[in-house]
Protein backbone atom coordinates (compact mmCIF):
# COMPACT_ATOMS: atom_id res chain seq x y z
CA UNK A 1 0.00 0.00 0.00
CA UNK A 2 2.97 2.13 1.00
CA UNK A 3 3.81 4.41 -2.12
CA UNK A 4 0.39 3.58 -3.89
CA UNK A 5 -1.77 5.16 -2.46
CA UNK A 6 0.40 7.59 0.61
CA UNK A 7 -1.71 9.92 2.54
CA UNK A 8 -5.42 8.10 1.69
CA UNK A 9 -6.46 5.62 4.14
CA UNK A 10 -9.19 3.20 3.70
CA UNK A 11 -12.29 4.90 5.44
CA UNK A 12 -13.81 1.67 5.30
CA UNK A 13 -14.58 -1.86 3.25
CA UNK A 14 -17.22 -2.62 1.68
CA UNK A 15 -18.07 -6.06 0.44
CA UNK A 16 -20.75 -7.03 -1.99
CA UNK A 17 -24.30 -6.81 -0.46
CA UNK A 18 -25.74 -10.43 -0.53
CA UNK A 19 -29.44 -8.73 -0.51
CA UNK A 20 -29.31 -7.07 -3.59
CA UNK A 21 -29.43 -8.76 -7.28
CA UNK A 22 -28.78 -7.50 -10.44
CA UNK A 23 -31.61 -8.39 -12.78
CA UNK A 24 -30.02 -9.02 -16.38
CA UNK A 25 -31.86 -8.92 -19.64
CA UNK A 26 -32.12 -12.66 -20.95
CA UNK A 27 -32.39 -12.70 -24.74
CA UNK A 28 -33.70 -15.86 -26.54
CA UNK A 29 -31.09 -15.87 -29.31
CA UNK A 30 -27.20 -15.93 -29.00
CA UNK A 31 -26.04 -11.87 -29.67
CA UNK A 32 -21.83 -11.52 -30.24
CA UNK A 33 -22.54 -10.47 -33.73
CA UNK A 34 -24.27 -10.47 -36.63
CA UNK A 35 -28.25 -10.05 -36.97
CA UNK A 36 -30.35 -11.36 -34.25
CA UNK A 37 -32.43 -14.23 -35.65
CA UNK A 38 -35.80 -12.60 -37.22
CA UNK A 39 -37.62 -15.90 -35.44
CA UNK A 40 -36.59 -14.76 -31.86
CA UNK A 41 -39.62 -12.40 -31.71
CA UNK A 42 -41.74 -15.28 -32.61
CA UNK A 43 -40.52 -18.37 -30.09
CA UNK A 44 -42.82 -19.49 -27.94
CA UNK A 45 -42.97 -22.42 -25.33
CA UNK A 46 -42.71 -26.35 -26.61
CA UNK A 47 -46.07 -28.00 -26.71
CA UNK A 48 -47.04 -29.57 -23.25
CA UNK A 49 -49.97 -31.97 -23.42
CA UNK A 50 -50.46 -31.37 -20.04
CA UNK A 51 -51.99 -28.16 -21.19
CA UNK A 52 -55.02 -30.28 -22.33
CA UNK A 53 -55.61 -30.67 -18.52
CA UNK A 54 -57.72 -27.52 -17.75
CA UNK A 55 -58.64 -28.47 -13.95
CA UNK A 56 -55.69 -30.11 -12.20
CA UNK A 57 -57.12 -29.79 -9.22
CA UNK A 58 -59.91 -31.86 -10.41
CA UNK A 59 -58.49 -33.98 -12.91
CA UNK A 60 -57.53 -37.98 -12.48
CA UNK A 61 -55.98 -40.34 -14.84
CA UNK A 62 -58.14 -43.81 -15.53
CA UNK A 63 -57.10 -47.24 -18.00
CA UNK A 64 -59.91 -48.72 -19.47
CA UNK A 65 -60.53 -52.52 -18.66
CA UNK A 66 -62.94 -54.27 -21.38
CA UNK A 67 -64.54 -53.78 -24.93
CA UNK A 68 -67.95 -52.52 -23.76
CA UNK A 69 -66.87 -49.13 -25.49
CA UNK A 70 -65.53 -50.16 -28.44
CA UNK A 71 -64.79 -48.59 -31.33
CA UNK A 72 -64.49 -45.37 -29.07
CA UNK A 73 -62.39 -46.58 -26.46
CA UNK A 74 -60.42 -50.17 -25.93
CA UNK A 75 -59.12 -51.97 -23.57
CA UNK A 76 -55.93 -50.76 -22.06
CA UNK A 77 -56.98 -46.74 -23.01
CA UNK A 78 -55.88 -44.01 -20.70
CA UNK A 79 -58.57 -41.57 -19.76
CA UNK A 80 -58.44 -37.96 -18.68
CA UNK A 81 -61.04 -37.49 -16.52
CA UNK A 82 -62.33 -34.14 -15.07
CA UNK A 83 -64.48 -34.69 -11.67
CA UNK A 84 -65.47 -30.93 -12.39
CA UNK A 85 -67.52 -30.45 -15.41
CA UNK A 86 -70.99 -31.02 -15.46
CA UNK A 87 -71.76 -34.20 -17.35
CA UNK A 88 -73.86 -33.54 -20.41
CA UNK A 89 -76.07 -35.59 -23.41
CA UNK A 90 -73.69 -37.63 -24.93
CA UNK A 91 -70.57 -37.66 -22.50
CA UNK A 92 -68.28 -40.32 -22.26
CA UNK A 93 -68.67 -40.99 -18.20
CA UNK A 94 -66.99 -42.40 -15.54
CA UNK A 95 -70.08 -43.59 -12.93
CA UNK A 96 -70.49 -45.44 -10.15
CA UNK A 97 -72.75 -48.59 -10.85
CA UNK A 98 -73.15 -51.17 -8.25
CA UNK A 99 -69.69 -50.22 -6.66
CA UNK A 100 -67.69 -50.14 -9.43
CA UNK A 101 -66.62 -47.69 -11.57
CA UNK A 102 -67.27 -47.99 -15.23
CA UNK A 103 -66.99 -46.05 -18.36
CA UNK A 104 -69.95 -45.55 -20.51
CA UNK A 105 -71.70 -42.95 -22.71
CA UNK A 106 -74.31 -40.60 -20.65
CA UNK A 107 -77.58 -40.40 -22.55
CA UNK A 108 -80.69 -37.96 -21.69
CA UNK A 109 -84.54 -38.67 -23.15
CA UNK A 110 -87.09 -36.77 -21.81
CA UNK A 111 -85.72 -36.08 -18.42
CA UNK A 112 -84.63 -39.79 -18.20
CA UNK A 113 -80.62 -40.42 -17.99
CA UNK A 114 -79.12 -43.63 -19.34
CA UNK A 115 -75.72 -45.29 -19.51
CA UNK A 116 -75.01 -46.86 -22.74
CA UNK A 117 -72.23 -48.68 -24.10
CA UNK A 118 -70.82 -47.79 -27.91
CA UNK A 119 -70.48 -51.82 -28.18
CA UNK A 120 -73.64 -52.91 -29.50
CA UNK A 121 -73.59 -55.88 -27.62
CA UNK A 122 -74.10 -54.43 -24.21
CA UNK A 123 -77.30 -53.01 -23.02
CA UNK A 124 -78.14 -49.70 -21.92
CA UNK A 125 -79.42 -49.28 -18.16
CA UNK A 126 -81.38 -46.74 -16.88
CA UNK A 127 -80.23 -44.31 -14.12
CA UNK A 128 -82.89 -43.77 -10.92
CA UNK A 129 -82.31 -41.67 -8.49
CA UNK A 130 -79.24 -39.09 -7.70
CA UNK A 131 -77.26 -38.73 -10.63
CA UNK A 132 -74.93 -36.72 -8.83
CA UNK A 133 -73.93 -38.92 -6.48
CA UNK A 134 -73.89 -41.93 -9.77
CA UNK A 135 -71.32 -39.81 -11.95
CA UNK A 136 -67.85 -40.08 -10.61
CA UNK A 137 -66.28 -37.47 -13.54
CA UNK A 138 -66.31 -36.70 -17.61
CA UNK A 139 -64.30 -38.03 -19.74
CA UNK A 140 -62.13 -35.29 -21.88
CA UNK A 141 -59.10 -37.31 -23.22
CA UNK A 142 -58.42 -40.38 -24.52
CA UNK A 143 -54.79 -41.78 -24.67
CA UNK A 144 -54.21 -44.72 -26.75
CA UNK A 145 -50.42 -46.37 -27.66
CA UNK A 146 -50.61 -47.20 -31.77
CA UNK A 147 -47.20 -48.70 -31.34
CA UNK B 1 -63.98 -5.63 6.53
CA UNK B 2 -65.68 -7.79 9.00
CA UNK B 3 -62.97 -11.17 8.71
CA UNK B 4 -63.95 -14.49 10.27
CA UNK B 5 -61.86 -18.17 10.79
CA UNK B 6 -63.11 -20.65 8.72
CA UNK B 7 -61.55 -24.09 9.30
CA UNK B 8 -62.03 -26.57 6.90
CA UNK B 9 -61.32 -29.77 7.71
CA UNK B 10 -62.03 -33.12 6.14
CA UNK B 11 -64.00 -35.75 7.16
CA UNK B 12 -61.64 -39.33 8.10
CA UNK B 13 -59.08 -38.27 5.87
CA UNK B 14 -57.56 -41.41 5.27
CA UNK B 15 -60.38 -43.23 4.92
CA UNK B 16 -61.96 -40.68 2.24
CA UNK B 17 -58.64 -41.00 0.35
CA UNK B 18 -59.07 -45.10 -0.34
CA UNK B 19 -63.04 -44.02 -0.69
CA UNK B 20 -62.39 -41.68 -3.47
CA UNK B 21 -61.27 -44.67 -5.65
CA UNK B 22 -63.30 -47.20 -3.87
CA UNK B 23 -67.11 -46.12 -4.45
CA UNK B 24 -67.96 -49.74 -3.00
CA UNK B 25 -66.46 -48.51 0.17
CA UNK B 26 -68.88 -46.24 1.02
CA UNK B 27 -71.34 -47.13 3.89
CA UNK B 28 -69.13 -50.28 4.79
CA UNK B 29 -67.10 -49.30 8.05
CA UNK B 30 -63.12 -48.52 6.81
CA UNK B 31 -60.23 -48.29 8.75
CA UNK B 32 -56.62 -47.24 7.91
CA UNK B 33 -53.48 -48.36 10.00
CA UNK B 34 -50.30 -46.26 10.35
CA UNK B 35 -46.55 -47.16 9.10
CA UNK B 36 -45.89 -50.72 9.74
CA UNK B 37 -49.59 -51.88 9.75
CA UNK B 38 -49.21 -50.62 13.81
CA UNK B 39 -52.17 -48.82 15.04
CA UNK B 40 -55.35 -47.34 13.88
CA UNK B 41 -55.15 -43.98 12.65
CA UNK B 42 -58.23 -43.17 10.15
CA UNK B 43 -61.94 -44.66 11.09
CA UNK B 44 -64.98 -43.99 9.23
CA UNK B 45 -68.02 -43.66 10.57
CA UNK B 46 -69.52 -47.01 10.79
CA UNK B 47 -66.30 -48.30 12.17
CA UNK B 48 -66.49 -45.70 15.00
CA UNK B 49 -70.03 -47.08 15.47
CA UNK B 50 -68.08 -50.77 16.34
CA UNK B 51 -65.76 -49.35 18.95
CA UNK B 52 -62.72 -49.22 17.16
CA UNK B 53 -60.69 -46.68 18.69
CA UNK B 54 -58.08 -43.93 17.53
CA UNK B 55 -54.50 -45.72 17.95
CA UNK B 56 -56.36 -48.78 18.64
CA UNK B 57 -53.48 -51.20 17.55
CA UNK B 58 -53.84 -53.67 14.83
CA UNK B 59 -53.85 -57.22 16.90
CA UNK B 60 -56.22 -55.66 19.15
CA UNK B 61 -58.86 -54.23 16.52
CA UNK B 62 -58.38 -56.98 14.76
CA UNK B 63 -60.87 -59.42 16.11
CA UNK B 64 -63.56 -56.64 15.16
CA UNK B 65 -62.37 -56.14 12.01
CA UNK B 66 -62.77 -59.56 10.61
CA UNK B 67 -65.91 -60.23 13.04
CA UNK B 68 -67.74 -56.85 10.88
CA UNK B 69 -65.99 -57.06 7.56
CA UNK B 70 -64.48 -54.07 8.08
CA UNK B 71 -62.00 -52.82 5.32
CA UNK B 72 -58.50 -52.28 6.60
CA UNK B 73 -55.79 -50.25 4.24
CA UNK B 74 -52.01 -49.69 5.14
CA UNK B 75 -51.27 -45.59 5.08
CA UNK B 76 -50.50 -44.55 1.51
CA UNK B 77 -49.34 -41.25 2.06
CA UNK B 78 -48.43 -40.32 -1.48
CA UNK B 79 -51.85 -40.83 -2.51
CA UNK B 80 -52.82 -38.55 0.81
CA UNK B 81 -50.66 -35.97 0.49
CA UNK B 82 -51.72 -35.87 -3.19
CA UNK B 83 -55.43 -35.39 -2.88
CA UNK B 84 -54.49 -33.13 0.30
CA UNK B 85 -52.97 -30.94 -2.03
CA UNK B 86 -55.74 -30.58 -4.38
CA UNK B 87 -58.50 -29.79 -1.51
CA UNK B 88 -56.43 -27.12 -0.29
CA UNK B 89 -56.08 -26.13 -4.17
CA UNK B 90 -59.40 -25.77 -4.23
CA UNK B 91 -60.69 -24.10 -0.72
CA UNK B 92 -57.72 -22.01 -2.34
CA UNK B 93 -59.95 -20.79 -5.71
CA UNK B 94 -62.86 -19.37 -3.01
CA UNK B 95 -60.85 -17.50 -0.04
CA UNK B 96 -58.51 -14.86 0.38
CA UNK B 97 -56.17 -16.23 2.68
CA UNK B 98 -55.55 -20.09 3.64
CA UNK B 99 -53.28 -21.34 6.31
CA UNK B 100 -52.28 -25.29 5.72
CA UNK B 101 -52.53 -26.00 9.20
CA UNK B 102 -52.46 -29.78 8.70
CA UNK B 103 -52.36 -32.62 5.98
CA UNK B 104 -55.99 -32.16 6.45
CA UNK B 105 -57.67 -29.36 7.78
CA UNK B 106 -56.92 -25.38 7.03
CA UNK B 107 -57.68 -22.49 8.47
CA UNK B 108 -59.14 -19.42 6.37
CA UNK B 109 -60.20 -16.27 6.33
CA UNK B 110 -64.08 -15.81 5.74
CA UNK B 111 -66.30 -12.56 4.54
CA UNK B 112 -68.51 -11.79 7.23
CA UNK B 113 -72.69 -11.59 5.69
CA UNK B 114 -71.87 -14.90 3.49
CA UNK B 115 -69.75 -16.51 5.40
CA UNK B 116 -71.89 -19.97 5.86
CA UNK B 117 -72.85 -19.44 1.92
CA UNK B 118 -69.42 -19.74 0.72
CA UNK B 119 -68.82 -22.42 3.14
CA UNK B 120 -71.93 -24.49 1.60
CA UNK B 121 -69.87 -23.79 -1.47
CA UNK B 122 -66.52 -24.62 -0.64
CA UNK B 123 -67.75 -28.10 0.59
CA UNK B 124 -69.91 -29.15 -2.35
CA UNK B 125 -67.00 -28.23 -4.50
CA UNK B 126 -64.35 -29.39 -2.58
CA UNK B 127 -66.24 -32.82 -2.60
CA UNK B 128 -67.24 -32.84 -6.51
CA UNK B 129 -63.63 -31.96 -7.92
CA UNK B 130 -61.46 -34.12 -5.25
CA UNK B 131 -64.13 -36.91 -3.78
CA UNK B 132 -63.21 -35.93 -0.21
CA UNK B 133 -65.97 -34.93 2.20
CA UNK B 134 -65.19 -31.67 4.34
CA UNK B 135 -66.63 -29.56 7.30
CA UNK B 136 -66.69 -26.10 8.10
CA UNK B 137 -66.59 -24.81 10.94
CA UNK B 138 -66.80 -20.41 11.68
CA UNK B 139 -65.84 -18.45 14.12
CA UNK B 140 -64.89 -14.83 14.84
CA UNK B 141 -61.60 -16.81 16.54
CA UNK B 142 -59.47 -19.47 15.21
CA UNK B 143 -60.56 -21.40 18.88
CA UNK B 144 -64.14 -20.86 18.00
CA UNK B 145 -63.63 -21.91 14.56
CA UNK B 146 -62.15 -25.33 15.58
CA UNK B 147 -64.98 -25.89 18.38
CA UNK B 148 -67.89 -25.16 14.75
CA UNK B 149 -66.12 -27.57 13.05
CA UNK B 150 -65.99 -30.31 15.66
CA UNK B 151 -69.93 -29.57 16.31
CA UNK B 152 -70.57 -29.86 12.00
CA UNK B 153 -69.54 -33.66 12.26
CA UNK B 154 -70.92 -34.53 15.03
CA UNK B 155 -74.44 -32.91 13.90
CA UNK B 156 -75.00 -34.24 10.88
CA UNK B 157 -78.30 -32.09 10.91
CA UNK B 158 -76.44 -28.90 10.46
CA UNK B 159 -75.32 -30.09 6.86
CA UNK B 160 -71.47 -29.98 7.50
CA UNK B 161 -71.39 -26.17 8.20
CA UNK B 162 -71.44 -24.83 11.83
CA UNK B 163 -71.45 -20.97 12.08
CA UNK B 164 -70.36 -19.63 15.19
CA UNK B 165 -69.73 -16.46 14.48
CA UNK B 166 -73.49 -15.01 15.78
CA UNK B 167 -74.78 -14.10 19.54
CA UNK B 168 -75.60 -17.49 20.56
CA UNK B 169 -72.23 -18.94 21.05
CA UNK B 170 -72.84 -20.05 24.72
CA UNK B 171 -75.43 -22.30 23.79
CA UNK B 172 -73.34 -24.43 21.81
CA UNK B 173 -70.30 -24.21 24.45
CA UNK B 174 -72.73 -25.36 27.03
CA UNK B 175 -72.68 -29.05 25.60
CA UNK B 176 -69.17 -29.00 24.08
CA UNK B 177 -66.75 -31.44 26.61
CA UNK B 178 -64.11 -29.58 27.73
CA UNK B 179 -61.71 -32.15 26.51
CA UNK B 180 -62.67 -31.88 23.31
CA UNK B 181 -61.40 -28.12 23.49
CA UNK B 182 -58.31 -27.17 20.99
CA UNK B 183 -54.82 -27.53 23.09
CA UNK B 184 -56.73 -29.56 25.77
CA UNK B 185 -54.47 -32.75 26.05
CA UNK B 186 -55.90 -35.35 28.00
CA UNK B 187 -53.93 -34.68 31.35
CA UNK B 188 -55.40 -31.16 31.25
CA UNK B 189 -58.67 -32.61 30.65
CA UNK B 190 -58.36 -34.86 33.56
CA UNK B 191 -57.29 -32.25 35.73
CA UNK B 192 -59.91 -29.76 34.60
CA UNK B 193 -62.81 -31.98 35.10
CA UNK B 194 -61.50 -32.97 38.56
CA UNK B 195 -61.52 -29.76 40.16
CA UNK B 196 -59.49 -31.11 42.76
CA UNK B 197 -58.28 -28.80 45.76
CA UNK B 198 -56.11 -26.29 43.65
CA UNK B 199 -59.48 -24.44 43.58
CA UNK B 200 -59.29 -23.77 47.04
CA UNK B 201 -56.31 -21.61 46.35
CA UNK B 202 -56.18 -17.88 46.82
CA UNK B 203 -59.34 -17.17 48.05
CA UNK B 204 -58.21 -13.27 48.37
CA UNK B 205 -57.99 -13.43 44.06
CA UNK B 206 -61.32 -15.46 44.04
CA UNK B 207 -63.15 -12.31 46.14
CA UNK B 208 -61.78 -10.18 43.60
CA UNK B 209 -63.10 -11.85 40.57
CA UNK B 210 -66.37 -11.30 42.12
CA UNK B 211 -67.25 -14.78 40.93
CA UNK B 212 -69.60 -17.12 43.79
CA UNK B 213 -67.59 -19.23 46.24
CA UNK B 214 -69.23 -21.98 45.62
CA UNK B 215 -67.56 -21.86 42.23
CA UNK B 216 -64.18 -22.61 43.69
CA UNK B 217 -65.08 -26.40 44.58
CA UNK B 218 -66.69 -26.56 40.87
CA UNK B 219 -65.40 -29.00 37.98
CA UNK B 220 -64.74 -27.84 35.08
CA UNK B 221 -67.00 -30.12 32.44
CA UNK B 222 -67.32 -27.82 29.66
CA UNK B 223 -65.78 -25.35 27.33
CA UNK B 224 -69.04 -22.45 28.92
CA UNK B 225 -67.53 -23.42 32.29
CA UNK B 226 -63.61 -22.88 31.08
CA UNK B 227 -64.59 -19.75 29.33
CA UNK B 228 -65.78 -18.15 32.15
CA UNK B 229 -63.00 -18.75 34.42
CA UNK B 230 -61.01 -15.92 35.70
CA UNK B 231 -58.02 -15.14 33.50
CA UNK B 232 -55.29 -15.05 36.64
CA UNK B 233 -56.80 -18.93 36.85
CA UNK B 234 -56.27 -20.20 33.55
CA UNK B 235 -53.06 -18.91 33.39
CA UNK B 236 -51.84 -20.63 36.36
CA UNK B 237 -53.08 -24.04 35.55
CA UNK B 238 -53.42 -24.21 31.98
CA UNK B 239 -50.29 -21.49 31.09
CA UNK B 240 -50.30 -18.65 28.81
CA UNK B 241 -51.05 -20.68 25.82
CA UNK B 242 -54.80 -21.99 27.89
CA UNK B 243 -55.46 -18.12 28.76
CA UNK B 244 -54.90 -17.60 24.85
CA UNK B 245 -57.70 -20.51 24.23
CA UNK B 246 -60.00 -19.33 26.45
CA UNK B 247 -59.82 -15.57 25.58
CA UNK B 248 -60.50 -17.37 22.02
CA UNK B 249 -63.64 -18.81 23.15
CA UNK B 250 -64.76 -15.39 24.24
CA UNK B 251 -64.46 -14.12 20.73
CA UNK B 252 -61.38 -12.50 21.02
CA UNK B 253 -58.92 -13.51 18.59
CA UNK B 254 -55.07 -14.27 19.46
CA UNK B 255 -53.90 -16.81 16.92
CA UNK B 256 -54.04 -15.07 13.22
CA UNK B 257 -53.68 -16.72 10.12
CA UNK B 258 -50.54 -18.30 8.96
CA UNK B 259 -49.87 -18.26 5.49
CA UNK B 260 -46.62 -18.15 5.02
CA UNK B 261 -45.10 -21.38 6.25
CA UNK B 262 -43.30 -21.06 8.94
CA UNK B 263 -39.46 -22.77 8.33
CA UNK B 264 -39.30 -25.98 10.75
CA UNK B 265 -37.06 -25.72 13.50
CA UNK B 266 -36.28 -29.56 13.32
CA UNK B 267 -36.84 -32.39 11.32
CA UNK B 268 -37.01 -36.09 11.92
CA UNK B 269 -36.92 -39.11 10.17
CA UNK B 270 -37.54 -42.18 11.68
CA UNK B 271 -39.79 -45.41 11.80
CA UNK B 272 -40.25 -48.73 13.88
CA UNK B 273 -38.40 -51.63 12.06
CA UNK B 274 -40.84 -54.39 10.37
CA UNK B 275 -39.04 -57.10 12.09
CA UNK B 276 -36.39 -57.30 14.60
CA UNK B 277 -32.61 -55.52 13.93
CA UNK B 278 -29.60 -56.69 16.06
CA UNK B 279 -27.03 -56.45 13.97
CA UNK B 280 -24.90 -53.04 12.67
CA UNK B 281 -25.38 -53.52 9.15
CA UNK B 282 -29.13 -53.37 9.43
CA UNK B 283 -29.42 -50.57 11.77
CA UNK B 284 -26.83 -48.37 9.35
CA UNK B 285 -28.71 -49.34 6.47
CA UNK B 286 -32.11 -48.16 8.48
CA UNK B 287 -29.80 -45.07 9.51
CA UNK B 288 -28.87 -44.26 5.91
CA UNK B 289 -31.77 -44.56 4.85
CA UNK B 290 -33.60 -41.67 7.17
CA UNK B 291 -30.64 -39.46 6.59
CA UNK B 292 -31.38 -40.17 3.01
CA UNK B 293 -34.81 -39.02 3.27
CA UNK B 294 -34.06 -36.32 5.88
CA UNK B 295 -31.92 -35.01 2.99
CA UNK B 296 -34.20 -35.20 0.25
CA UNK B 297 -37.31 -33.09 2.53
CA UNK B 298 -34.79 -30.57 3.23
CA UNK B 299 -33.76 -30.45 -0.52
CA UNK B 300 -37.67 -30.08 -1.14
CA UNK B 301 -38.23 -27.37 1.26
CA UNK B 302 -34.84 -25.43 0.11
CA UNK B 303 -33.39 -25.89 3.42
CA UNK B 304 -30.36 -26.70 5.02
CA UNK B 305 -29.57 -27.95 8.77
CA UNK B 306 -26.33 -27.91 10.82
CA UNK B 307 -26.90 -29.87 13.67
CA UNK B 308 -27.67 -34.03 13.46
CA UNK B 309 -28.87 -36.57 16.38
CA UNK B 310 -28.99 -40.30 15.74
CA UNK B 311 -31.25 -42.64 18.34
CA UNK B 312 -31.86 -45.81 18.75
CA UNK B 313 -33.99 -47.92 20.83
CA UNK B 314 -35.35 -51.27 21.79
CA UNK B 315 -39.18 -52.24 22.46
CA UNK B 316 -40.31 -50.16 25.58
CA UNK B 317 -42.75 -53.43 25.94
CA UNK B 318 -39.66 -55.73 26.82
CA UNK B 319 -40.38 -57.98 30.20
CA UNK B 320 -36.78 -57.71 30.84
CA UNK B 321 -35.18 -54.40 31.90
CA UNK B 322 -31.61 -56.13 30.85
CA UNK B 323 -33.33 -55.89 27.47
CA UNK B 324 -33.86 -52.16 27.21
CA UNK B 325 -31.82 -49.42 25.84
CA UNK B 326 -31.96 -46.53 23.70
CA UNK B 327 -29.47 -44.17 23.41
CA UNK B 328 -28.53 -40.87 21.05
CA UNK B 329 -25.87 -39.09 19.51
CA UNK B 330 -25.15 -35.80 17.99
CA UNK B 331 -22.91 -33.58 15.88
CA UNK B 332 -22.61 -30.11 14.97
CA UNK B 333 -22.36 -30.44 11.11
CA UNK B 334 -19.41 -28.09 10.03
CA UNK B 335 -21.71 -25.46 7.84
CA UNK B 336 -25.73 -26.27 7.03
CA UNK B 337 -26.00 -28.74 4.32
CA UNK B 338 -28.53 -30.40 2.69
CA UNK B 339 -26.42 -32.75 0.54
CA UNK B 340 -27.42 -36.63 1.06
CA UNK B 341 -23.84 -38.36 1.34
CA UNK B 342 -22.58 -35.42 3.73
CA UNK B 343 -25.58 -36.38 5.99
CA UNK B 344 -25.60 -40.10 5.58
CA UNK B 345 -21.53 -40.61 6.40
CA UNK B 346 -21.88 -38.27 9.65
CA UNK B 347 -25.43 -40.09 10.71
CA UNK B 348 -23.10 -43.43 10.46
CA UNK B 349 -19.95 -42.13 12.65
CA UNK B 350 -22.73 -41.19 14.98
CA UNK B 351 -24.82 -44.70 15.10
CA UNK B 352 -21.01 -46.42 15.82
CA UNK B 353 -21.20 -44.19 19.18
CA UNK B 354 -24.91 -45.59 20.46
CA UNK B 355 -25.12 -49.18 18.82
CA UNK B 356 -24.97 -51.67 22.07
CA UNK B 357 -24.46 -55.69 20.49
CA UNK B 358 -26.91 -57.57 22.11
CA UNK B 359 -29.98 -55.85 22.49
CA UNK B 360 -32.73 -56.54 19.87
CA UNK B 361 -33.49 -53.17 18.13
CA UNK B 362 -36.85 -51.87 17.67
CA UNK B 363 -36.75 -48.06 16.56
CA UNK B 364 -33.82 -46.00 14.70
CA UNK B 365 -34.14 -42.22 13.27
CA UNK B 366 -32.24 -38.85 12.28
CA UNK B 367 -33.17 -35.38 13.77
CA UNK B 368 -31.81 -32.73 12.01
CA UNK B 369 -32.26 -29.41 13.56
CA UNK B 370 -30.40 -25.82 13.13
CA UNK B 371 -32.69 -25.28 10.18
CA UNK B 372 -32.15 -22.02 7.85
CA UNK B 373 -33.10 -21.49 4.59
CA UNK B 374 -31.13 -22.04 1.38
CA UNK B 375 -31.17 -18.18 0.61
CA UNK B 376 -30.39 -17.62 4.69
CA UNK B 377 -27.48 -19.70 4.25
CA UNK B 378 -23.63 -17.79 5.55
CA UNK B 379 -22.15 -16.30 2.82
CA UNK B 380 -18.71 -17.41 3.90
CA UNK B 381 -16.18 -16.70 1.04
CA UNK B 382 -14.62 -20.01 1.81
CA UNK B 383 -16.56 -22.97 1.45
CA UNK B 384 -18.64 -22.92 3.33
CA UNK B 385 -22.01 -24.36 1.80
CA UNK B 386 -22.45 -27.28 -0.59
CA UNK B 387 -20.81 -25.97 -3.29
CA UNK B 388 -22.81 -25.84 -6.67
CA UNK B 389 -21.83 -29.24 -7.97
CA UNK B 390 -23.32 -30.61 -4.90
CA UNK B 391 -26.30 -29.02 -5.65
CA UNK B 392 -26.88 -29.94 -8.51
CA UNK B 393 -26.12 -33.52 -8.23
CA UNK B 394 -28.60 -33.93 -5.77
CA UNK B 395 -31.65 -32.28 -8.09
CA UNK B 396 -30.38 -34.79 -10.40
CA UNK B 397 -30.57 -37.85 -7.96
CA UNK B 398 -34.04 -36.20 -6.36
CA UNK B 399 -35.41 -35.65 -10.56
CA UNK B 400 -35.02 -39.76 -10.93
CA UNK B 401 -36.23 -40.18 -7.86
CA UNK B 402 -39.41 -38.62 -7.85
CA UNK B 403 -39.82 -40.67 -11.77
CA UNK B 404 -38.72 -43.50 -10.94
CA UNK B 405 -39.41 -44.46 -7.03
CA UNK B 406 -38.10 -43.68 -4.04
CA UNK B 407 -34.31 -45.24 -3.54
CA UNK B 408 -33.66 -45.88 -7.51
CA UNK B 409 -30.76 -43.89 -7.20
CA UNK B 410 -29.01 -44.05 -3.34
CA UNK B 411 -26.15 -44.66 -1.70
CA UNK B 412 -24.57 -47.84 -1.15
CA UNK B 413 -24.79 -47.46 2.96
CA UNK B 414 -28.91 -48.25 1.92
CA UNK B 415 -27.78 -51.71 0.97
CA UNK B 416 -29.44 -53.46 -1.43
CA UNK B 417 -32.50 -55.56 0.29
CA UNK B 418 -34.09 -53.39 2.43
CA UNK B 419 -35.91 -56.46 4.21
CA UNK B 420 -36.48 -53.82 7.53
CA UNK B 421 -38.65 -51.82 5.50
CA UNK B 422 -42.12 -51.01 6.46
CA UNK B 423 -44.66 -53.42 6.83
CA UNK B 424 -47.71 -52.56 4.74
CA UNK B 425 -49.95 -55.33 4.06
CA UNK B 426 -52.68 -53.97 2.43
CA UNK B 427 -51.74 -50.53 0.22
CA UNK B 428 -54.10 -49.33 -2.54
CA UNK B 429 -52.51 -47.84 -5.75
CA UNK B 430 -50.81 -44.85 -6.31
CA UNK B 431 -53.71 -43.43 -8.30
CA UNK B 432 -53.02 -40.13 -8.65
CA UNK B 433 -49.09 -39.97 -8.98
CA UNK B 434 -48.36 -43.48 -10.67
CA UNK B 435 -48.80 -43.95 -14.62
CA UNK B 436 -48.95 -47.84 -13.84
CA UNK B 437 -51.33 -47.54 -10.85
CA UNK B 438 -54.08 -45.36 -11.94
CA UNK B 439 -57.51 -46.23 -11.50
CA UNK B 440 -59.36 -49.15 -13.47
CA UNK B 441 -62.62 -48.58 -14.84
CA UNK B 442 -64.49 -51.06 -16.37
CA UNK B 443 -65.99 -51.46 -19.91
CA UNK B 444 -67.44 -54.70 -19.47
Amino acid sequence: MRGVARGLRVASVHGPDAGERLALPLYLCRVPAGFPSPASDYVEQEIDLGELVRNRLATFCARVEGDSMEATLRDGDLLVVDRSLEPRHGDVIVACVEGDLTVKRLLTEGGRYFLSADNPAYPRLELDGDCDSVIWGVVTYSVRRLR
Amino acid sequence: MGGLFGLVDADSFYVSCERAFRPDLEGRPVVVLSNNDGNVVSRSRESKALGITMGMPFFKARPLIEEHNVAWFSSNYTLYGDLSRRVFGTIDRFVSALEHYSIDEGFAHFEQGHAADDAHEIRRTVRKWTGIPVSVGIGPTKGLAKVAARLAKQRPECGGVVDLSGPDVDSYLRDFDVADLWGIGPRYARFLKSGGEENQEQPDLWEASGLQPILRKERVETALELKNRPDWWVRKHLTIKGLRLVWELRGISCLPLEVFERPRKGLCCSRSFGRPVTTMEELGEAIAMHAARGGEKLRRQHLAASHLTVFVSTSRFRQNPEEIYSAAASIRLPFPTSYTPAIVTAAKALLERVFRRGYVYHKAGVFLTDIVLDSERQQSLTDGIDGEQRLRLMEVVDHINRKHGRHTIRTLALGRDNGWEMRRGRLSGRYTTRLGEVLRVRAC
